[in-house]
């Protein structure tokens, strides 16, 4: 078969593609727009909220609970599309345009689909995982500040309180794959966290070097400390290679191929989440996306600058650099096959860990001199 | 909105952001309740297998590398926590604050090598 075959070139796809840079190009207008709405008008609530900081917190986390309802539904269906793509097939077609409201359809079916305990299972324990990997995943977005207005917890340690609340979420998950009492279950529990304890040394090392660079703990101070140059082109010697080492263990961070050793479908089953279903597999899916996400802003933070950059609004820039990311990883998962274990293990532990410690000790010594 | 200060500083948003993470969780799973359907028999409550029979449970003895690199990941961790106050403060200090932590650096690269040397990083 020849590649033509592969990937037909025709004036239908030219045509898709022309209407996808122009729903692109309105949207990226509309959110240039942003600024010039009667914004002062919203000022005495916003008075309002102030006074009350039990309301604006409220407020807040409702806020932040729904983007991760919603942004978990369309990067499920981007994913998918990207993923169609790339094996030359159409991804999801029939409901909506482009299949755009499948991943609607596939919440209400889970949402009406049984919700099955295994009699041997270790009920409270199984019951509380979702609990367990949700709330954590929550609280890391809590502090990423998408634009200078727009952050859950503007909290002066943030970098410190992100890396140390997404290490819990190994406890929910190590929680799901035991209280299944499913050997697949198990075995993914053990592995993610063994996985997520391994790759979070190398992170936090370069996470210290940039917070070595910028003299500050708060995300929102790492990116103000970044306007006009960001940490990537500023440090380049030391930023290029801290940057893809923090890519790599945010791959394995979210267990995405080629680290899911987790969830490998063609060893476990589905890993630590064999035995959920229904709504309960969709909070595990909830969360898997919105580390997603935290793990790219997190990315776009440190090394990229965050919400800076020319002409359009911070939020726009942020959510771009954020979803190029995600882009990335969904590449690179689609693209590379699954590590074995032992290798998985002996890249950290022998590769990133040393290279991680002279990058910070490099990095200690560059602000000295 | 100004940011939180670290004088005005509280840790109430991480209560309410737990409390409602909480609830929206519990919200869907009483939605799913009411509107999904139970027939529960005792074929479906079996531990799945791929469809062969469960022999024993899955509580059992796992593989004691995980717990080496248990270890090992504190010993690391607990480090991080040594040197992220650190990186803020050592500007005050200078070149001394470096140097002592080089050492402490090399203390744990030593370690790393130890262990490496005594294969706790070997995974058969």
């Amino acid at each position: 078969m020849s590649m033509q075959r592969l990937h037909p070139r025709s004036a239908s796809q030219a045509r898709e593609i022309l209407i996808g840079v122009v729903i692109a190009a309105l949207i990226l207008a509309a959110l240039s727009a942003t600024p010039l709405l009667p914004w002062h008008l919203l000022d005495p609530i916003r008075a309002y909220f102030y006074e009350r900081p039990l309301l604006n917190n409220l407020a807040k986390a409702v806020l932040l609970v729904s983007f991760m309802a919603v942004q978990c539904l369309f990067l499920i269906w981007m994913e998918r599309k990207f993923a169609g793509w790339l094996q030359a097939r159409l991804g999801p077609m029939h409901v909506g345009w482009k299949g755009v409201l499948q991943t609607f359809a596939d919440a209400i079916k889970l949402l009406l689909k049984e919700d099955i305990i295994p009699a041997l299972a270790d009920k409270p324990m199984f019951r509380l995982a979702p609990y367990l990997v949700f709330v954590p995943a929550m609280l890391t977005l809590m502090v990423l500040p998408f634009s200078p207005n727009l952050v859950g917890f503007d909290y002066h340690l943030g970098a410190l309180f992100a890396l140390s609340i997404s290490t819990t979420g190994a406890l929910g998950i190590l929680a799901a794959g035991w209280g299944a009492n499913n050997k697949y279950s198990v075995l993914g529990g053990m592995r993610a966290v063994a996985q997520l304890l391994s790759y979070e040394i190398p992170m936090i090392l370069i996470v210290l070097c940039v917070v070595t660079l910028k003299n500050t703990m708060s995300l929102t101070q790492i990116v103000e400390r970044q306007a006009g140059l960001w940490n990537i082109v500023a440090h380049p010697l030391l930023m290029i290679p801290g940057a893809l080492i923090f890519f790599s263990c945010a791959l394995a961070e979210v267990y995405r191929a080629p680290f899911d050793l987790p969830e490998a479908e063609s060893e476990l089953v589905s890993g630590f989440h064999t035995e959920y279903s229904g709504m309960r597999f969709a909070i595990f899916y909830i969360a898997e996306f919105a580390n997603n996400v935290f793990t790219a802003g997190f990315a776009a933070i440190l090394f990229f600058g965050g919400w800076h950059g020319p002409v359009l609004p911070p939020i726009a820039w942020f959510t771009l650099k954020t979803l190029l990311l995600i882009f990335l990883m969904m590449w690179v998962r689609w693209t590379l096959p699954r590590l074995r274990i032992d290798q998985m293990m002996s890249f950290c532990w022998k590769l990133l860990v040393p290279a991680s410690l002279i990058l910070f000790c490099l990095t200690a010594l560059s602000v000295v001199w | 909105m100004p940011a939180d200060q670290s004088s005005d500083f509280s840790y109430l948003a991480v209560v309410v952001f737990t409390f409602v993470g909480i609830a929206f969780i519990a919200f869907n799973l009483l939605l799913a309740r009411l509107l999904s359907p139970s027939a529960p028999t005792p074929e479906k409550l079996t531990t799945y297998e791929c469809g062969v029979q469960p022999i024993g449970d899955a509580w059992r003895q796992f593989n004691p590398r995980y717990y080496l690199f248990a270890l090992l990941f504190v010993v690391f961790d607990v480090e991080a926590v040594f040197l992220y106050p650190w990186a803020v403060a050592f500007r005050q200090v200078g070149a001394f604050a470096v140097a002592e932590m080089l050492i402490f650096v090399g203390l744990l690269i030593a370690g790393l090598i130890f262990a490496w040397r005594r294969e706790a990083l070997q995974w058969e």
